[in-house]
């Protein structure tokens, strides 16, 4: 069991989550992720490491509930337990000297985008990100972003923060206008695409971060695969970066939805039962009730 | 004990292990064998003839002295037949269900020719099985500390055997295990109605009252490296027994559509993650009414073609690419795979996997092969036949045609040499690796091979690192083959 040493809601749905793994800490590189189980009988869903606190020993997750198992790890507090977590898996983000570095977040992909942010800042690269949202709400880390000097464009949807429109259109004026040397897209797969498409023919080095459906995380399944450049990839070992440009986002896309029935399932379920219930789900991943078994 | 001639003995038929009726069986998880009765038992010891020299021991790769625990199985002595398994393997529970006893012991017994050789298998489980229920394992005796500590990278069979040579030497033992469950294959792979799964965690729980520490979520390589283990955490010697976990595919265009799995990643969600119960949360695709079609023709084939049908699969469909004589899979998966209603197409090849607008697999389109000429494993090789495709309609389609060894902990350390097929270098007799202080066995040694044999690699290398831990001298016996021979 992994101690959860903060949690707190950063935004609608989305929530930071602060966890006891000393090991993970250690070795995190920006761009990798964990492998979490919530409650015992629970999925492996894999999160990205946002930040490590190798003194304190805790991993940083940054959450946001779009199905049973999200839902119910929001549902934890300081003080409570993961059953589960593995890592770091993945490659590290290719963190060098590129001159300018555009980050291009979507909702809780700004979270996954922050630590490379702030990697690509350290090392010595003028970092723009430009944060995406649907309302003002739904844009994450601004001042996170901005105190770490990087600059910060943030876009919503609907105009109440920031620039009006998509972080294409923000995107599609950057390049317009100055020497950009890599981008990095990260966010809901439709945007990055769109990314892809925005920089494909001004030949801008763009990854973007996947996150197809995965089970065990270590190369071990195959129900990862992803295509780049028509050749089959496994995202957990291989990846989760690629380059945008090569990528089958139109396959990752429906391969994401295999099991949209049962989530779905799953999520009414979840939904129509009353808060005792979810206490019965989580009360072995609650801290007293986890701390008497361990004694 | 009743005295019956050698002559009426051998007129007895060999004992036929009770099973679930296939129609009740194919509906659960249930173990399909249901293990022979104390009368079955001990007919069918008093069957074996107690060669002079008994041929069967040398089939059985950890030789275990058959003909002795027979001997007391056909005395009613059970706990003296578990004494004499115990001397050479650590998991008859486990190995008595899944040895491929036909290509082993029972294939070498003398009565094999000419009648059916002894049940070997059955007596091995039975054994284990009734030792296990009344508790007639001897008690732990006291084991002096050797100050010396070991860490295990891998908890299948190869790992867990080591673990538990090593702990009775007096050695402190870790085991790393990248998954949140220990037991590997054993766990994630081998399916509950072939193999229980508190099989497994008997085994495990009995380490742990030895001493063993289990770390899970530790992908070596990774959360720690090799290096680590013998620097920073102090271990004084490592095993690696990390198996043969990288799944291969067909390589052929559509694999990628919805409703296409690795047997891996199909069994692990049915197994390790508990998809075919009602309290876990793991999806696994509805395959209620579903056609199914597996590729391949080993034991993993049998498993990922006889687990669709518990999860209410319509039809099943066994294709391999050449005819039943040459299928790996021991013979009673393939018996009680027919007799649950798998449907096996022999002499057949995947061309392309079929999919509709949305991405999801329709069908199968394949070829018809012929038995041309034998290879260098002595099959004769599949020829397609010229221009004999066809298509065959599916909704879900399971690779099993084997696992490659996973690059993911090679990969993290360059002293650890592979051979060309990704399988780590070792010196065989001992287990040694080119990285002094290493050990390795099991599938990451030998590729995708057997229980019997993991368990017997790791106990190799456990007697190799007692040997090194006494004596500090890092020799090789014989240079690790750096190509295997029959790879
Ligand atoms: C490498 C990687 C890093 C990730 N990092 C983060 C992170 O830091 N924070 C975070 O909140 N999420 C992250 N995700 C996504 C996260 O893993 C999924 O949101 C989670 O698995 C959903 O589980 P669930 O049971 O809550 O929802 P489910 O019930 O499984 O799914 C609900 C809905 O989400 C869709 N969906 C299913 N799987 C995914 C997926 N992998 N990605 C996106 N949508 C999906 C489904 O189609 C469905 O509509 C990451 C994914 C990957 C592969
Ligand atoms: C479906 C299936 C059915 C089979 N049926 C039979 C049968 O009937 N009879 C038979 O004899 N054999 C059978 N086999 C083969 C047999 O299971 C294997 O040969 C045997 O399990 C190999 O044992 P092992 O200890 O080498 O590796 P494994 O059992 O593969 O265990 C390796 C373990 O190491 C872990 N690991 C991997 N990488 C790392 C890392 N970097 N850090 C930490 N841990 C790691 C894995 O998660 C795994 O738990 C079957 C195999 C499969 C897949
Ligand atoms: S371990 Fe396997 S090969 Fe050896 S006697 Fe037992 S069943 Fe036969
Ligand atoms: S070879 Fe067969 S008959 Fe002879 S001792 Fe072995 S099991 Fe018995
Ligand atoms: S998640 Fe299983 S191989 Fe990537």
């Amino acid at each position: 069991m992994y101690l959860i040493v903060e949690a707190e809601s950063i935004a609608p749905d989305v929530r930071r989550i602060v966890v006891e793994a000393p090991k993970i800490a250690k070795k995190h590189q920006a761009g990798q992720f964990v492998i979490v189980r919530v409650t015992p009988n629970g999925e492996r869903i894999p999160l990205t490491i946002a930040a490590a606190d190798t003194e304190a020993g805790s991993i940083t997750l940054f959450v946001q509930a779009i199905g049973r198992t999200t839902m119910l790890m929001n549902e934890l507090e300081t003080g409570d337990y993961l059953v589960d977590v593995a890592g770091p898996l993945g490659r590290a983000s290719e963190i060098k000297q590129y001159g300018t570095a555009l980050v291009v977040g979507g909702g809780v992909g700004t979270a996954i985008a922050y630590p490379i942010a702030l990697a690509l800042a350290d090392a010595g690269n003028r970092v723009i990100a430009i944060i995406g949202g649907r309302t003002k709400e739904y844009v994450l880390l601004e001042n996170e972003l901005s105190s770490h000097g990087v600059e910060v464009l943030p876009c919503t949807d609907d105009g109440s923060y920031g620039r009006k429109g998509f972080v294409t259109e923000a995107l599609a004026d950057v390049i317009a206008d100055e020497e950009v040397g890599i981008v990095f897209a990260i966010g809901p797969i439709p945007m990055m695409s769109a990314v892809a498409e925005v920089t494909r023919d001004s030949g801008i080095e763009t990854v973007a971060s996947l996150n197809p459906i995965m089970v065990d995380g270590t190369g071990m399944c195959g129900g990862c695969r992803v295509e780049v450049g028509g050749e089959t990839k496994f995202a957990c070992v291989d990846g989760p970066e690629f380059d945008a440009h090569q990528v089958d986002f139109k396959l990752l896309q429906r391969r994401n939805t295999s099991y949209r029935a049962f989530e779905a399932e799953q999520i009414d379920h979840l939904r129509s039962l009353d808060a005792e219930h979810h206490e019965q789900v989580l009360a072995p991943v609650r801290g007293a009730c986890a701390r008497e078994e361990a004694s | 004990m009743i005295k019956i001639s050698r002559r009426a003995m051998l007129k007895l038929d060999r004992v036929e292990m009770p099973a679930r009726d296939p129609l009740e069986r194919a509906a659960c998880f249930d173990e399909v064998n249901t293990g022979l009765t104390p009368e079955e038992a001990t007919v069918e010891a008093m069957r074996c003839l107690m060669c002079k020299t008994p041929t069967c021991i040398d089939g059985c790769p950890v030789n275990i002295q058959i003909d002795q625990f027979i001997d007391r199985v056909a005395h009613g002595d059970i706990r003296g037949a578990g004494d004499i398994i115990r001397v050479d393997s650590l998991l008859p529970a486990i190995c008595g269900r899944v040895c491929p006893q036909e290509s082993q012991c029972e294939g070498t017994c003398v009565l094999d020719k000419k009648h059916k050789p002894i049940a070997i298998g059955h007596l091995e489980r039975y054994v284990a099985d009734t030792v296990r229920r009344y508790g007639l394992e001897p008690a732990a005796e006291p084991i002096e500390p050797s100050g010396k500590s070991v860490a295990i990278i891998g908890s299948g069979p190869a790992g867990l055997a080591c673990a538990a040579d090593l702990v009775k030497s007096g050695h402190h033992v870790r085991v790393f295990e990248a998954l949140h469950q220990p037991g590997g294959v054993l766990i994630y792979g081998i399916p509950e109605f072939r193999l229980p799964k508190d099989i497994v965690a008997a085994e495990i729980d009995g380490l742990r009252n030895l001493g063993v520490e289990f770390e899970m979520n530790a992908i070596i390589g990774r959360t720690i490296t090799v290096e680590e283990l013998l620097t920073d955490e102090g271990f004084d010697a490592i095993f690696v027994g990390v198996g043969a976990g990288l799944p291969r595919f067909l390589n052929v265009e559509g694999e990628n559509l919805i409703g296409v799995y690795s047997a891996n990643e199909f069994l692990t969600r049915v197994n390790l993650m508990g998809a075919y119960r009602k309290d876990t949360e793991t999806p696994v695709l509805d395959l209620t009414g579903r056609r199914v079609v597996v590729f391949g023709g080993g034991n993993t084939a049998m498993d990922s073609a006889r687990t669709p049908l518990r999860l209410g699969a319509g039809e099943v469909r066994v294709a391999y690419r050449r005819t039943e004589a040459e299928m790996p899979a021991r013979d009673e998966e393939i018996e009680h795979a027919k007799e649950e209603g798998i449907i096996f197409d022999f002499l057949v090849s995947p061309v392309e996997l079929l999919g509709n607008d949305e991405g999801w697999l329709t069908g199968v389109r394949a070829q018809r092969m012929e038995l041309g000429e034998p290879d260098e494993s002595g099959r004769r090789r599949p020829v397609p036949i010229e221009g004999d495709v066809f298509d065959l309609p599916a909704d879900v389609v399971i690779v099993a045609i084997g696992n490659s060894p996973n690059p993911l902990l090679p990969a993290t350390e360059s002293r650890l040499e592979q051979t060309r097929w990704g399988t780590l270098a070792v010196d065989e007799t001992t287990g040694r690796t080119t990285m002094p202080g290493v050990f390795a066995g099991g599938d990451i040694v030998t590729g995708g091979a057997t229980v019997i044999l993991a368990m017997g690699a790791g106990r190799i290398a456990a007697a190799s690192i007692n040997e090194y831990l006494e004596t500090g001298v890092w020799e090789q016996e014989s240079k690790p083959e750096l190509e295997p021979a029959g790879a």
